[in-house]
């Protein structure tokens, strides 16, 4: 009896060992095949939106340059704003640029004391207007119907401001159930910016990242969002795009087409968009205004762009130099497609690149 | 109280059967229990005094300033009232529950079958709250439109179920139902507790008397358990109204202050708008939701106390 146990004890230990050593050669390996370059350990804190895409880079960051140990901690974006100025972290992800409201941009220049501040766009995300309606496989809202859907005007997929812009496809009665976030976030946020900016006249309501609209069915988190629309049968909400799953997604007018929520739609729209010079004082802050209201064919005006916030200079030489490597990383085609493959973001375009690469070059290594 | 006697009895016996022993060992006893008691106050204290110092800012400031440029006042009272209706639908439905389903296992059913039913009922205490809040959204929720949508149809007259049905059955209603189960156990859990505690010679007493079992059980068994089953039922109180995760993932809240239960509209409830809103906020923001725990703590803190009072009317009856 005992010693049969004994075997199992044996065998168990056996197996771990097994184990452990696999896990130990495996990360000899990966340390053999990274450059290792780069040292230092840094944190950064910020946007929920860009924490998939966070981990992704971390994790083939660290890959790539053994030697360096990077943290993100996705506590929301104004708290990460907040951490960057009070210098407890040394980047931050935001899903608004660093804003002249209780001089934050100034303080953030204040931080970088010595350096320069530097903010550049590495996440781009298209917002995807979902429905669950059987039947109606193809839909088209212009941004007034939109508007009203969500503003609780419009409240059955019969009606004739639907039935116009969707000419041939048989509307059903069904009660519209418009499903927003109930948590506070940098997609509602973009949403309702776009609303207002393009349809002012029907969108009465403020700009905020919390809903503004009472009385509409609301959700937690991106996939709460994602379950309620395709739970209730006549529901529609906006989502990241890349998490609407089975979804179907409507088609937005823009100009006289019909856009749809794709990655390269998205870029291009910050591609057109023109510099707030206010919020871009210095060459290697890029901040965007984007023209919601374009008419320009091939762009989808409801992205969310959420920003790297870091400084040219650091106290020490190895934080400056993984700020630096960690950043350029965030930024290079490989980042963003890995971005892209992982959470599903909008590579940043070419001619975007081209814009962003030289400001996260500015940081000073060493 | 009468644990602490057996306990002194206890005692007291052990000293005087060990001698020279007892005094250290009452000494390290009594030590430690205040030291125990003192850490539980201290550990309150704390957590009032962090409400209080957090949530003043919040308190102080003007609407202005506040987000949604709403009074604190306007901005907690819509949780509040969230908070109370979700708590009070829970122990509507958990109470009645939980008291037949103690009488059932203290008097009814055969020892065996009340046994694994005790322990099964027990084990609902044990699942996590998310798990109730996956539930409810992808179980109970859908399972509940076409219920709401005959509520809307044939009760729509009763202020509850006046309308327009959830189309996704994420409602007050849903959630208040998902809350009772999660109660259910502990208010169960004391009243059976105190159900088997009916004194033997009272029960046989008033079967001797020719009463009935249901008599038997009105005449003995519930009044000699009512203290106990008000006591466990704020214990359920208390845990609905700061339940958290699953009212978060299940409830469509809207802000509005209504007593329609079977809308897509439904006010929040104060742990639930914390945990949705806290990892976006920052500044003001975060003392107005610590501010809105500070209002939460009270209204927990005056539900025990009535609790307390009516158990200590009921005792002196």
């Amino acid at each position: 009896m005992s010693r049969s146990r004994w075997l199992v004890v044996i065998a168990f230990a056996a197996v771990l060992a097994v184990g452990v050593a696999a896990c130990g050669s495996s990360s000899n390996e990966s340390t053999g095949s990274g450059g290792g370059e780069v040292s230092g350990e840094i944190a950064g804190a910020g946007s929920t939106a860009q924490q998939a895409a966070q981990e992704a880079w971390i994790a083939e960051f660290e890959n790539e340059n053994s030697g360096a140990t990077i943290s993100y901690d996705p506590v929301g974006s104004g708290g990460g704003r907040e951490q960057f100025i009070a210098g407890g972290v040394a980047y931050a992800g935001s899903d608004a640029a660093l804003s002249t409201e209780e001089s934050e941009l100034e303080k953030a220049e204040k931080r970088c004391k010595g350096g320069e501040l530097i903010e550049v766009p590495d996440y781009i995300s298209p917002i995807a207007i979902i429905y669950n309606l059987p039947g109606v496989e193809e839909l088209k809202l212009d941004p007034e119907t939109l508007a009203k859907i969500f503003a609780q005007e419009i409240t059955s997929w019969n009606d004739p401001a639907i039935a116009k812009d969707n000419p041939g496809v048989e509307l059903p009665s069904t009660r519209i159930t418009p499903v927003n976030r109930s948590d506070e976030s940098g997609t509602t946020q973009n949403f309702t910016e776009y609303l207002s900016e393009v349809v002012p006249s029907v969108w009465k309501f403020e700009v905020s990242g919390d809903w503004p609209v009472k009385g509409g069915e609301a959700a937690s988190g991106t996939s709460g969002v994602v379950e309620a629309v395709s739970a209730g049968e006549g529901a529609i909400g906006y989502a990241d795009a890349s998490q609407a799953g089975e979804l179907s997604i409507a088609k937005i007018k823009v100009g006289s087409e019909w856009a749809e929520p794709t990655a390269e739609a998205a870029a291009k729209i910050v591609e057109e968009s023109p510099l707030d010079k206010e919020l871009s004082p210095s060459k290697n802050t890029i901040a965007f205004k984007l023209d919601r209201k374009t008419e320009s064919q091939g762009t989808y005006p409801i992205v969310l762009v959420s920003y790297f916030i870091a400084c040219s200079k650091y106290g020490s030489a190895s934080e400056a130099e993984a700020v630096k490597a960690y950043a350029e990383y965030v930024v290079s085609p490989e980042g963003q497609e890995l971005a892209a493959e992982q959470a599903g973001s909008a590579p940043l375009s070419a001619a975007l690149t081209k814009k962003v690469t030289p400001a996260v070059e500015a940081i000073e290594a060493g | 109280m009468a644990s602490v006697d057996t306990t002194t009895n206890a005692g007291q016996l052990l000293a005087a059967a060990s001698g020279g022993r007892r005094r250290r060992g009452d000494r390290i006893f009594s030590r430690t229990a205040v030291v125990s008691a003192v850490t539980i106050l201290a550990l309150l204290a704390g957590v009032a005094i962090f409400l209080l110092s957090e949530g003043f800012p919040a308190l102080t400031a003007s609407a202005s300033e506040l987000p949604h440029d709403k009074t604190f006042v306007d901005y907690v009272a819509p949780l509040a009232f969230g908070t109370v209706l979700a708590a009070a639908l829970a122990a509507l439905v958990a109470v009645p529950l939980a008291v037949a389903v103690a009488l059932f296992i203290t008097h009814v059913a055969p020892p065996r079958i009340a046994l694994t039913l005790g322990y099964l009922v027990d084990l609902l205490a044990a699942i996590p709250s998310i798990i109730y809040g996956l539930w409810g959204i992808f179980v109970l929720g859908p399972a509940a439109v076409p219920v709401l949508k005959w509520l809307e149809e044939h009760l729509g007259w009763v202020p509850f179920f006046q309308g327009p049905a959830s189309a996704t059955g994420r409602t007050m209603l849903v959630a208040g139902l998902v809350l009772a189960v999660m109660i259910l156990p502990i208010v169960s859990a004391v009243a059976r507790e105190a159900f088997a505690q009916t004194p033997r010679r009272l029960q046989e007493g008033a079967q001797a008397l020719g009463a009935t079992r249901w008599e038997m059980i009105r005449m003995t068994v519930l009044p000699f358990g009512k203290s106990s089953v008000i006591s466990g039922a704020m214990l359920g109180l208390g845990r609905a109204l700061g339940e958290t995760m699953a009212v978060t993932i299940i409830l469509s809240v809207s802000g509005a202050v209504t007593f329609n239960l079977i809308s897509q509209a439904n006010p929040s409830t104060i742990a639930a708008n914390i945990a949705l809103n806290f990892p976006e906020s920052s500044g003001l923001a975060i003392n107005a939701l610590i501010a809105t725990g500070l209002v939460l703590f009270a209204i927990t803190l005056v539900t025990n106390m009535g609790a307390r009072a009516i158990i200590a009317r009921s005792n002196q009856e």
